[in-house]
């Protein structure tokens, strides 16, 4: 059992979690992720480790409620704990393994959508504890999903926020925010991009025009995490790769985003039938034309 | 009684079974155990002796089974055996014990095999506990992986009288035997979940959902948490896929992800973790794990078919799985190997493209190898596809190993007496050494290199 010791609503079904894991916090880098189970009978849910404590042996993880299994974890508090909490898992953040004389020598802009600003968050603050300040552009649907801004604010070179109805600082995508910046004259050597794949995607498709190196963290759906399932499994270039231990990080310009998107939706209908089946009890046969449930 | 024939054990009806996850193999009663044991002819230079990777004493425990002792014939089995109940169940007895059996000359060989699992299974109703009785030594060993090979050498050095941690990266203990070999064919809470609790019962503690190479790696052990040995007994997880065009398309699979939704993740019954059932499914492959994926999408409610690119002889499973297969209604395609699988306008998978196979000459393994007749491309229609190739050990551990040999299959190497690596005071066995073989091999190499560890830390004093 891995016990909770703070757990908070961030915005709009957006959960962070200070999870005890002495065994993942001593030696995690930002970058990795966690599985975790809720219950005995619980899916595998893999999520970003967002901050960790060595002293204090935590984790902080950040929860969106998407599905039945993180839907799960809603009613979590303080005192409560995982069932299980395995990690860290997958490759540190290519950055960190570099040389820090030769970041310091970059540009270096991250782009974080919705959720993922959560994930981005680690790698900035270990930038700036390591002298390098990193611009940041956080984009959101609308102002009260957007998270983590002071704690962004502290650690980023210049925060930009844009929300996509306006309702919040700039209006417009990320992908605006990029153009509005180089249309300013700024330039960039490096990108790190998190948030939906659909948004790395159009992320990617821009930075190539704009020929920016950038990277991806690939969320596919994933089942153990130790490259035993190849559920994971990407085209990135010629390859095949498993992002649970190959990645998640990868060159985002040789990604196939196009089949990613397709692989996430294999269960699909039958994650949406769980999913109402956990919000509404056994009540939901079909009908909705959504869940396939009549199927 | 014709003593030339084994006594028939009962199972499931095909029919019936077919649409559950029970056991197919209901195993002997006691009085069919004692009848079948007869059987044996108790011979001096016992042949299935030999046959065994672990040279169980068999007519010895036999001769108890026949006398009604059954506890006896427990403590026989278990001076060499680590896991009876599940090797009666799994071994591949036709190629070892029974495949050497003086009997088997004439008529049929003793069912060793099932009089095994009858012992194993009457200690588990009676509470009966492999014994220990050795004085504590002061020394730490922590074993990696905790499918048979380190379940066996846990066990084996508790009763040495050592420290013993077993490090697991899932969230269930027993590798294999949990996460691939299915309900049907070994029950978890009746044979494996009970196996595991006389290796805890023997004093090893157990941490799971630790990564070795991940959490903390080898030299961490030995440096930071003051272990004095390691066994490496991390199995070959690593799942190979053919490399043809469409194999990323919605509905493809690997074996092993499909049989671990089904049983470590519990999707055959009511769990959170989804399993997508075919309306007809294409499992690639024909050993053991393909029919264990096959007969699993059969009884989830798919039509199901094996497509091998060798003949029906060549099929490594093993004989009583293809013969249950077939019983259960799962359409063989022999002599055809798949080039592409095709899929819809939204990346689902709709069929299968495959080419006519012929037998040539003889390979090295001296089976005739395939050989494509060309122009012979034809479609079969289907929605999912669940490759099972074959597997190769994880490259986890020995990429975060400073000094451990690996060969060019990226196994570890190892000495074959002691199981010793080229890494000074860590061991290794099992499939992470063989790549995909046995279970009762695995548990061989656990104990091997239990008694290999006990000579290590002896020579080495305090
Ligand atoms: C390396 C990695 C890091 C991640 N980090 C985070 C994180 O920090 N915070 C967070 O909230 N989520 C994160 N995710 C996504 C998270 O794992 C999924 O949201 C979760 O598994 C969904 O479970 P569910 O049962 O609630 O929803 P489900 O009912 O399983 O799914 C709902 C819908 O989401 C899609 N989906 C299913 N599994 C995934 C998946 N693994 N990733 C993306 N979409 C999926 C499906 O298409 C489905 O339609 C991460 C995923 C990966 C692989
Ligand atoms: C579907 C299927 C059916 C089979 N049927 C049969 C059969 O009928 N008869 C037969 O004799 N054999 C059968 N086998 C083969 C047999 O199960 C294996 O040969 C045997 O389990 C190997 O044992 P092992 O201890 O070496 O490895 P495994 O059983 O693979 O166990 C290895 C364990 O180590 C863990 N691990 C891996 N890496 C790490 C790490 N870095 N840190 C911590 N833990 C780690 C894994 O999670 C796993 O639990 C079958 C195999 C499969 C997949
Ligand atoms: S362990 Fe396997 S090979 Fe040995 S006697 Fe038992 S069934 Fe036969
Ligand atoms: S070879 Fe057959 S008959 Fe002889 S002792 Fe072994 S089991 Fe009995
Ligand atoms: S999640 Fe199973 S191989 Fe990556």
């Amino acid at each position: 059992m891995y016990s909770i010791l703070e757990a908070k609503e961030l915005a709009d079904s957006i959960y962070e979690f200070v999870v005890k894991a002495p065994n993942v916090a001593a030696n995690c880098e930002p970058g990795q992720f966690v599985i975790v189970r809720t219950s005995e009978d619980s899916e595998r849910i893999p999520l970003t480790i967002c901050d960790y404590d060595r002293e204090k042996e935590t984790i902080t993880i950040v929860v969106q409620v998407i599905g039945a299994s993180t839907y799960a974890m809603k009613s979590l508090k303080a005192g409560d704990s995982f069932h299980d909490f395995v990690g860290p898992l997958g490759r540190p953040s290519e950055l960190i393994e570099t040389p820090i004389e030769e970041l310091k020598q970059k540009k270096i802009l991250f782009v974080a959508g919705g959720l993922g600003t959560a994930p981005v968050y680690p790698q900035v603050k270990w930038l700036h504890e390591h002298g390098v300040d990193a611009d940041v552009i956080v984009g959101a649907k609308t102002k009260s999903l957007i998270i983590m801004e002071k704690e962004m604010e502290a650690v980023a070179g210049t925060l930009y926020i844009t929300t996509d109805d306006g309702s919040y600082k700039r209006q417009g995508m990320v992908t605006k925010v990029i153009e509005d910046l180089y249309a300013e004259g700024k330039k960039y050597d490096l990108c790190v991009t998190i948030g939906p794949m659909i948004m790395m995607k159009f992320v990617c498709l821009l930075t190539k025009k704009l020929e920016l190196k950038t990277i991806v963290s690939m969320n596919p759906i994933m089942v153990d995490g130790t490259g035993m399932c190849g559920a994971c499994r990407l085209t990135v270039g010629d390859s095949v790769k498993f992002a649970c231990v190959d990645g998640p990080e990868f060159d985002g310009h040789l990604v196939n985003f196009d089949e990613a998107m397709k692989r996430q939706q294999i269960y699909k209908t039958a994650e949406g039938r769980a999913y109402l089946k956990a919000k509404e009890g056994d009540t939901h046969h079909g009908g909705c034309g959504q869940c396939g449930g009549d199927k | 009684m014709d003593v030339l024939k084994k006594v028939p054990v009962r199972e499931q009806d095909p029919k019936v079974r077919a649409t559950n996850f029970e056991e197919v193999c209901l195993g002997y009663n006691k009085e069919e155990a004692m009848e079948e044991a007869s059987r044996c002819l108790n011979c001096k230079n016992a042949q299935c002796v030999k046959g065994c990777p672990v040279s169980i004493s068999i007519p010895d425990f036999i001769k108890e089974v026949k006398e009604g002792n059954f506890e006896e014939a427990y403590n026989v089995i278990t001076k060499s055996s680590s896991l009876p109940a599940v090797c009666g169940r799994v071994c591949p007895q036709e190629n070892q014990c029974e495949g050497k059996c003086i009997r088997g000359i004439k008529g049929e060989a003793v069912s060793i095999g099932k009089l095994e699992r009858f012992v194993a299974d009457w200690a588990f109703e009676n509470g009966i506990k492999p014994s220990v009785n050795a004085e504590k030594k002061n020394k730490k060993v922590a074993v990696i992986g905790s499918g048979p090979s380190g379940l066996s050498c846990a066990g084996d050095l508790a009763k040495m009288g050592y420290d013993v941690t077993v490090f697991e990266a899932l969230h269930e203990l027993g590798g294999v035997l949990v996460y691939g070999i299915p309900e049907f064919r070994l029950p978890k809470e009746k044979v494996v979940k009970k196996e595991i609790e006389n290796v805890k019962a023997l004093g090893v503690k157990f941490e799971k959902n630790t990564i070795i190479g991940k959490s903390f790696t080898i030299d961490e052990l030995i440096d930071k948490y003051g272990f004095d040995a390691v066994f490496i007994g991390s199995g070959a997880g690593l799942p190979k896929f053919m490399g043809i065009p469409g194999e990323n398309a919605n509905g493809v699979f690997s074996a092993n992800e499909y049989l671990t939704r089904s049983n470590l993740m519990k999707a055959f019954k009511e769990s959170d973790t989804p399993i997508m059932i075919g309306k007809k499914v294409i499992v690639v492959g024909g050993g053991n794990v393909a029919m264990d994926a096959a007969r699993t999408a059969l009884r989830l409610g798919s039509e199901v078919h094996i497509v091998y690119r060798r003949s029906e002889e060549e099929l490594p499973a093993r004989v009583e799985e293809v013969h249950h297969a077939k019983e259960e209604g799962i359409i063989f395609n022999l002599l055809t190997n798949p080039v592409e699988i095709l899929s819809d306008e939204n990346g689902w998978v709709s069929g299968i493209k495959c080419i006519k196979m012929e037998l040539g000459e003889p390979d090295e393994s001296g089976r005739r190898s395939p050989v494509e007749i060309k122009g012979s491309e034809f479609e079969i229609e289907c929605d999912a596809v669940i490759m099972s190739l074959g597997t190769s050990p994880n490259p986890l551990i020995s990429s975060t190993t400073k000094g451990l040999e690996i060969n060019r299959r990226k196994c570890i190497v190892v000495k074959e007496e002691n199981g010793e690596t080229s890494k000074d005071g860590v061991f290794a066995g099992g499939d992470a050494v063989t790549g995909a073989a046995t279970v009762i091999l695995a548990m061989g190499a656990g104990r091997t290199a239990a008694k290999g560890i006990d000579e290590y830390l002896s020579a080495k004093g305090n």
